[in-house]
């Protein structure tokens, strides 16, 4: 075998091992993550750790109840207003928008989509919670303040992907509908968003993902309260602020405990990402 | 009664509404963008950035924290870029799809969903206290370099496959060998492509927190090496701003953050523009 054939066998190799880069770091967080939360959860018990109110961590109390509830309230409150703008916005920008607008207006909100989260929550503090505050009263930080950020962070993904998806579709699903007489209005409906389900689906997971996974601006605004909130005007806490939180000063069974809460969400990202991917690649098959 | 309307004015109906949503939409965005600027760009000026931060960043500038993010995202691009332009190569040009392929792509695609402060748990327990490198650039690095690994493979991927197939089949023709095509012929054209995924990771890195702020710590000192911890313009703007310090910096220290990252997203935007342009 000459020279040149063993480099060629050598970069072949070079590049099995670096292309197995993101699967072994993928492995490696799970391992890290699960080896330091899991212990913990069995010895403290599963069900109390999951269903327990009381999270007084110097007490040895680690109930995440509230934390999981708070992260559920404030997630389904983004959706409630990420969704039906984002999907208000992309089925405009495809079927009833020029090109021109379209051209101009997508890759601005994909600008948008590049601004840290931390001047999202800022935003928060200055300009939403005073005005949840002053004119719907309450502490101002709230689930309602979290979900109106959220929902505006997650914005850009499912307009994005929403997009992309709606205009995959071959044109003549579009040109046959209007041949046959329905209007743009009822093409969109009938025809196009069934046709490209699978893809805004995936979109509406990722933007979820993304809302759970928020962190700092979800501090900013969410009040971190370790109770189980009564009304949208009250604060709340969820898994990630319960982890970003505690971690600064946290040590001993108190930060295995914040580690078991990253089992948690980790476990939460993990099967939204699983049923993302499935739906996706249905639609690229 | 319920009132039917006729499929027509349905449609009136329907346009007006979601043209009004997508108004409201671009207009939040544009809000934000405006709000941080008008507040933030009085306070940005040459002192603003090149002096240190003075009493917890009260007074004074931001100097170190522009250096800790400027060092943090080149450590986290020079070991992310190879890793992740090698997986892309392998992946297009090395292979053909099959159960492989979709274990890496399902890898780095669960990778990309991971929230921020996951890594900044895994980052801190095996850089900062495993490996005893502690609160600095190096395991802030690292972390970083993790977290926009599949980024940098799906943007390299992409564009890799966009490199005509009779680019590689003239470079064989001429008796070159795989990775003489590969490294002379198909990187070369889909730099400009590559290039757009690796800008788009200096602007994540230049936004994250949580990943940084328990991985490289919040140092407000120049850092001096590898090993000094340090604090980030993105950290140090969520302290300024959670903790009161300055309402005035953070909004000071916000605008430059988001110019940095807006010229970034528009630097991107052209070229990819440009790199799709000249193979389609």
């Amino acid at each position: 075998m000459g020279a040149p054939e063993k480099n060629e066998r050598l970069i072949h190799v070079s590049l099995l091992v670096v292309a197995f880069s993101a699967i072994s770091v993928l492995a490696l967080i799970s391992l890290f993550i699960f080896t330091e939360g899991l212990p913990i959860m069995f010895r403290y018990g599963f069900k109390k750790f999951l269903f327990s109110l009381d999270w007084y961590p110097s007490e040895g109390h680690f109930g995440l109840l509230p934390m999981i509830v708070g992260s559920l309230f404030v997630t389904t409150g983004a959706m409630l207003i990420g969704v039906p703008l984002g999907l208000a916005g992309a089925i405009y920008l495809t079927q009833f928008a020029s090109k021109k607008v379209r051209v101009v207006v997508k890759p601005l909100i994909e600008l948008l989509a590049g601004i840290p989260s931390v001047v999202y929550g800022f935003i928060g503090v200055v300009i939403l919670v005073p005005f949840i505050r002053e004119y719907l009263g309450g502490p101002g930080l709230s689930v309602l303040a979290a979900s109106v950020i959220l929902g505006i962070m997650i914005l850009p993904t499912i307009l994005s992907i929403s997009i992309d998806s709606l205009l995959a579709l071959p044109p003549s699903y579009r040109e046959g509908s209007i041949a046959l007489g329905a209007t743009e209005w009822q093409t969109v409906r009938m025809v196009l968003i069934p046709a490209a389900r699978s893809g805004i689906v995936a979109s509406i997971i990722l933007g979820m993902g993304r809302a759970v996974g928020e962190t700092m601006a979800v501090i900013m605004i969410a009040g971190n309260a370790t109770s189980i909130p009564h009304s949208v005007l009250d604060p709340v806490r969820t898994l990630t602020s319960n982890i970003a939180l505690e971690m600064g000063y946290a040590s001993g069974e108190h930060r295995q405990a914040l580690f078991a809460t990253g089992v948690i969400l980790f476990v939460i990202i993990m099967a939204l990402n699983t049923v993302a991917n499935l739906t996706s690649r249905k639609m690229s098959s | 009664m319920r009132v039917r309307l006729s499929p027509r004015k349905q449609q009136r109906i329907i346009k007006s509404i979601f043209l009004s949503l997508t108004i409201l939409t671009v207009f939040i965005l544009a809000f934000i963008i405006f709000f941080i600027l008008r507040h933030g760009l009085l306070v940005v000026n040459w002192q603003f950035l090149t002096r240190n931060p003075v009493e917890m960043g009260k007074e004074g500038g931001i100097f170190s924290t522009i250096v800790g993010t400027v060092a943090l995202t080149f450590l986290a691009l020079l070991i992310a870029t190879p890793l992740g332009v090698g997986t892309a190569i392998f992946l297009t040009e090395y292979t053909s799809e099959g159960k492989l392929t979709r274990v890496i792509r399902f890898g780095s695609d669960c990778l990309a969903g991971i929230p921020s402060i996951i890594f900044g748990l895994f980052g801190f327990i095996l850089f900062v206290t495993k490996l005893k490198l502690g609160w600095s650039i190096l395991s802030g690095g690292l972390t970083l370099a993790f977290m926009i690994l599949p980024t940098i493979i799906r943007t390299s991927e992409e564009a890799i496959r966009f490199v005509p197939q009779a680019y590689r089949e003239v470079s064989f023709s001429l008796g070159s060998s795989k990775w003489q095509t590969v490294s002379r012929v198909v990187l070369p054209s889909a730099l400009p492509g590559i290039a757009t995924g690796v800008i788009l990771s200096i602007g994540r890195s230049i936004g994250e927190t949580a990943a940084v702020i328990f991985t490289a710590g919040s140092a407000l000192r120049l850092p001096t090496s590898l090993f000094s911890s340090t604090r980030t313009m993105s950290v140090h703007f969520y302290i300024l701003a959670r903790e009161g310090i300055s309402l005035s910096k953070a909004y000071g220290t916000a605008a430059v953050l988001v110019v940095s990252i807006l010229l970034i997203n528009v630097v991107t935007y052209y070229l990819m523009n440009r790199f799709l342009r000249k193979y389609s």
